[in-house]
Formats: structure tokens, sequence, C-alpha cells
């Protein structure tokens, strides 16, 4: 704890590694928000349509349709029946976060995140308090809520407010006052609750959470036995509980992260100076011991808390 | 985690923090459903495009890609803004006085919608009920006043079915005619064609209005004779027929009154 207070998160990682490898996956995951913003603004603005619509339904060279699942079930629960074509888009889109990780949409695809993101960066800046901690499991209860609204007002429900896709659509297609809701996801998170949107509340993160609960790629602690408990990953981590039972458990436990919070954002990878983390796939088994005195007194829970 | 309450305490805990997340979201999902009753309050200036699902069924369907939007070849279609234009938030709309629709023949906009948001069933755009166009200010209307306008009527796609222009007398001038432009619901689409062209300056005369405001219920109570002649109660009571007869025409009454002249022609010629 003190030590994280008078050396900046990753300053190991840096001296170790370079700034450019301590950075890595935080510059890839920024290029592809941005790669993806781009595509669907690359019509718009310069009359190139390879992509047309938005996140929650669009059209790829004019053949491929995809369609955001979430929105989809909204609409099925609340009593229409779509077209084939934005079943199959949604299909292909389930699949493929079902692969890589549900929200693996979260980290390297949502416009929110580098809001969220950004509301925390700014919140660690001013050392301001943890504040009002909704619990993690709240977003499950939002998700059964915005089912249930759907179910019985006949509409797609979280669409009504949903920053992700009012930010979205807002800049591809105008943003009235739409901009009001993600300010407010910024201050909420920056002043009321850290990491509490993306952490505790999205009902689409906690959908695609469930989407990618048994998804093939995973961040393994492979090298836990190498952790020098510097706390680098929690501090970075914007679900820090998912990494505790990997990196703290004792040789028969799995080195994967295999908690659907999981974002697959691999800045774990990005900070730990020893390098204990990499990516893997769900059945790597190669092994991975524990660090020898994690073997006698029982860990975890009290330095995870710490974090 | 700890979802499975192991002692007293914790099962305590977890019922208290299930409370309080059912409270909290029972909360936000009546926020919630407030906003989507809202939702569904269409202001009356905002068309959906052809093929749209009644406005219920619409709000289930459309997942506001904006696809119909980008099909659209004359940017007749927009998406709503939150805050400015009063249709739900993202789902497409468009204003008929700013840019009509054209009435492709091919319906890009139905086609490019993945969902059936906007039905596939319409083929042919002249089936297409946008809304109703109604001619909503006779004082103003040019052609109400007895000048020849004509605009609305000419600019229709459908013309001489959809609007007609229906002859009248003047009576301010005594000897000319008014031309009534007359909109018929069975072949207007709710283009917003004749409202966009309505030479006034700022609002229009006509205005296309959603068909549910637009058009009244109909009266089925009432039988009108003309488009049914056939007599409905004429099975039932017997009435009376007055045919020429004696007490008719100078001739004996059914029944034996005898009917006496007032006078009698000179000559006794009877009629
Ligand atoms: S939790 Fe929600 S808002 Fe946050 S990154 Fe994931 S989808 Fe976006
Ligand atoms: S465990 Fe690593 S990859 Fe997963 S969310 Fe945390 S920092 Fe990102
Ligand atoms: S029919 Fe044509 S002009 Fe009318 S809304 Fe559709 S695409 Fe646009
Ligand atoms: S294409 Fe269909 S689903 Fe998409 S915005 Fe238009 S009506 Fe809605
Ligand atoms: S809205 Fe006007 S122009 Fe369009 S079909 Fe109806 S009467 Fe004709």
């Amino acid at each position: 704890m003190s030590r994280k207070a008078d050396i900046p998160v990753g300053h190991d990682a840096i001296a170790e590694k370079g700034w450019l490898s301590a950075h890595k996956y935080l510059l890839l995951r920024r290029f592809s928000q941005a790669f993806f913003l781009a595509i669907f603004l690359l019509g718009p603005w310069f009359g190139i349509w390879w992509v047309k619509g938005n996140l929650s339904g669009s059209l790829t060279f004019g053949v491929l349709p995809l369609t955001d699942p979430f929105i989809l079930i909204q609409s099925i629960v609340a009593g229409h029946w779509p077209e084939t074509t934005a079943l199959i888009g949604a299909v292909i889109v389930a699949a493929a976060y079902a692969l890589i990780g549900g929200r693996v949409y979260c980290s390297w695809v949502c416009p929110i995140n580098p809001v969220t993101d950004g509301a925390h960066w700014l919140h660690e800046k001013l050392g301001m308090p943890k504040g009002w901690q909704p619990k993690a499991n709240t977003r499950y209860w939002v998700l059964a809520m915005v089912l249930a609204v759907s179910v019985l007002g006949g509409v797609i429900a979280w669409e009504l407010v949903n920053p992700i896709s009012m930010l979205h659509r807002g800049l591809i297609f105008g943003m009235g006052f739409a901009w009001a809701f993600v300010l407010a996801v910024f201050v909420f998170d920056f002043a009321v609750a850290r990491r509490g949107w993306c952490g505790h509340l999205c009902p689409v993160g906690a959908f695609y959470g469930l989407l990618g609960t048994k998804s093939l790629l995973r961040v393994s602690a492979v090298d836990r036995a190498a952790c020098d408990d510097c706390m680098d990953c929690f501090a970075v981590c914007p679900e820090m509980h998912v990494i505790t039972p990997a990196l703290r458990g004792r040789d028969e436990d799995t080195p994967l992260i295999l908690s659907p919070d999981c974002t697959n954002c691999g800045r774990c990878i990005d900070v730990c100076a020893p390098q204990v983390f990499r990516f893997t796939h769900r059945f790597d088994d190669s092994p991975a011991p524990a660090r020898p005195e994690r073997e006698k007194n029982t860990p975890s829970t009290k330095a995870s808390r710490a974090a | 985690m700890s979802s499975q309450p192991k002692s007293k305490m914790d099962r305590r805990r977890f019922l208290q923090d299930a409370a309080r997340a059912a409270a909290g979201c029972t909360l936000g999902g009546l926020v919630l459903a407030k906003l989507a009753t809202d939702a569904k309050a269409l202001p009356a200036q905002a068309l959906r495009p052809p093929g749209a699902l009644p406005e219920d069924d619409f709000l289930a369907a459309c997942i506001r890609c904006g696809l119909c939007v980008r099909d659209c070849p004359y940017d007749t279609l927009v998406l709503a803004e939150l805050g400015a234009d009063g249709a739900a938030t993202g789902t497409p709309f468009f204003t008929a006085r700013d840019v009509p629709c054209e009435m492709c023949d091919d319906i890009p906009c139905v086609a490019a919608c993945p969902t059936g948001a906007l039905d596939k069933g319409l083929t042919d755009i002249d089936d297409a009920r946008m809304g109703l166009a109604v001619l909503i200010d006779e004082e103003k209307c040019l052609n109400a006043l007895g000048l020849r306008c004509d605009v609305c009527y000419r600019v229709c796609p459908v013309i001489d079915e959809a609007i007609t222009l229906e002859q009248r007398h003047n009576t301010r001038s005594g000897h000319h005619a008014i031309f009534m432009p007359t909109v018929h619901s069975d072949a207007c689409t709710g283009c917003g064609k004749c409202e966009k062209s309505c030479v006034l300056p700022g609002e229009a005369a006509i205005k296309v209005l959603p068909r549910h405001i637009a058009m009244a219920e109909a009266a089925d109570h009432y039988k009108l004779g003309w488009e049914n002649p056939d007599p409905l109660v004429d099975d039932l009571i017997d009435l009376p027929d007055r045919l020429p007869g004696p007490g008719t025409d100078n001739l004996a009454a059914p029944g034996g009154y005898e009917f006496e002249p007032a006078f009698k022609l000179p000559g006794g010629a009877g009629q």
C-alpha cells in the first residue's frame, strides 16, 4: 500500500521492459477503439461506405450484417421476431465474443470505455476516495430489470438510456442532448463510484460477460511464482477481484483468469515487471506452480482487499 | 465471490444486499418504464418511414441502426436526437415540410432494415401509409379562398386518387368555382410532398399527420343508405304503402273515406 503511494503504477514494468512494451496492450486497445469508431465514421465523413450503421446494427461491405445480440434479445422479449438479417448478424457477433471473451467488447470496442477510463485516470490523479461501491453483481440485477421492462413495456428498454449507443450514434448521426448521458457516466465514475459504471452497473457489460463465460481466449497468471507482490496489476485492472484466484492460487488451482468479469484488456500483462501474465487459451494446462510462501499462509482475500 | 451464504451472518448480509439491489432496480425499472411510455408518444409532425410497424410494435422492433437513413437517396430520414426531435431517441422519422418521402419504387429504406421494423411486406410504395394529408387550414389555403394554386394537387405522386380538386360554388364572387383540394384516405400514402410544396410561407395549409390522429373512428352504427341500399327495416315492420288510389288523387281513400275537393273546376273536368 505505502509502496504504491510513492512509486507510480507500472514503473517497474517500464524499467524492466521499456515504455512501449509496458503499454503494449493499452496502446493496442486504444488503437482498436479508435479503429472501430473510425470505420463507422468513414462513410459520413469521407463518403467511404465500407460500413453503414452503428454498433447496434451495421452492414459491412454491403454483405456482412452485424447486430448487437443484447439489443436483439430485448427486441424479441418485447414481442418482435426480427428478420433473418438481424438474427444472422446477432449470431455472428455473439459467436465471435463467445470465442474471444465477451467483455472484449468492453475493453476493445465500446466507446464508453475511454470515457470511464478517463474518469478513473482523473480520479486517481486527484487521489479521490473510492466512493460508494455498489456490489459488483448489481449489473445482473440491472440486466434483469432491463429485460423485465422490455417484456412489460414492449420496447427495447435499454436503448432509451444506453450511453453506449447514444455516444456512438451521436458521433455518427448527430448528438443532440445525448452527450449529457455520457457526461453523467463520467461524473458518476469520477465523483460517485470508482469504476462504478462499467464495474458494477452497465447491463451491456454484464450481458457480454455472460456471453463470454466459456470463451477460449483467457489471460493466465502462468508465471505466478515470479510475482513480487507489487500490486500493480490490481491497481490497473478494472475488475481487480478476478485476479486473486488465479494469481494467488495454490499449485492445484488453475492460473487462468476464468471470471467472466475479466475484460481481456491485457493491462495486467502490460504492467507486470516479472511478466507473470500472458494471453493464452482456456485449455492451456502448462504447469504453473504457486509461490512457495503462498503454500504456507493461506493467502489472497486480505491482499486483494488491500488493493 | 460469496453468493453462497455460509453462516447466519453471511445469509443476513446476502439477503440485505439482495433486497437493496432489488429495491434499487425496481426504482430504476419504474423510471425506465415511464421513459418507455413517454417514448411512445410520437409528435404529430414526425412521420415514420414507409412500411413502419404501428408505433407500439415499431419501438419493440427498431434497433436504431440507421441503415434506413443511410439508404434513403433523398436524405429524407433522420434518426431522432435526444431532446431535439421528440421521437424516441435514435429512431428514424421524417418531417414532411423539411424533406418529404419521394416514394422510391424500390423502397430502399425498407430493403435496408435488418429487423423488419420496416415491414418487408410493403412491396408497392403506393400501399405505404406513412400518414394522411389533411387540409388543415382552409382559411389560408389559396384554393379554398377561390384562387387557383393547385400545387399540392399537382405534386402528388398519386394525383387524382390520393388528392382531387372538388368543384364548389364560390359564394363570395357568386359566379366562380372553388377547387377544393380533397384527400382520399384510401390512396394517400402520407409521403408529404403536398405539405412540402404548399406555397404558404412557414406552416403549410395541408399537413400530413399520423393516421391515428388524422382519422376518426367510423360511426358503424349508422347505415349509409347510399352505400348499402338494401332496406334495413323493411322486413321488420310493414308500413302502409301510399300508392295512388282513392284519397290521394281525388279518389276514394283506403278505408272508404271519400275525399271531397274543396271546389270544383268549372265544367267538372277534374284535374
Ligand atoms: S461495461 Fe458497458 S459501458 Fe463499460 S465498457 Fe463494457 S459495455 Fe461499455
Ligand atoms: S485481469 Fe487483466 S485482462 Fe482481465 S480485466 Fe484485469 S487487467 Fe484486464
Ligand atoms: S421511399 Fe425513398 S424517399 Fe421515401 S423514405 Fe424510403 S428511401 Fe426515402
Ligand atoms: S433500418 Fe430498421 S432497425 Fe434500423 S433504424 Fe431503420 S427502422 Fe430502425
Ligand atoms: S401526402 Fe399529399 S402528396 Fe403524398 S400521397 Fe398524400 S395527398 Fe399525395
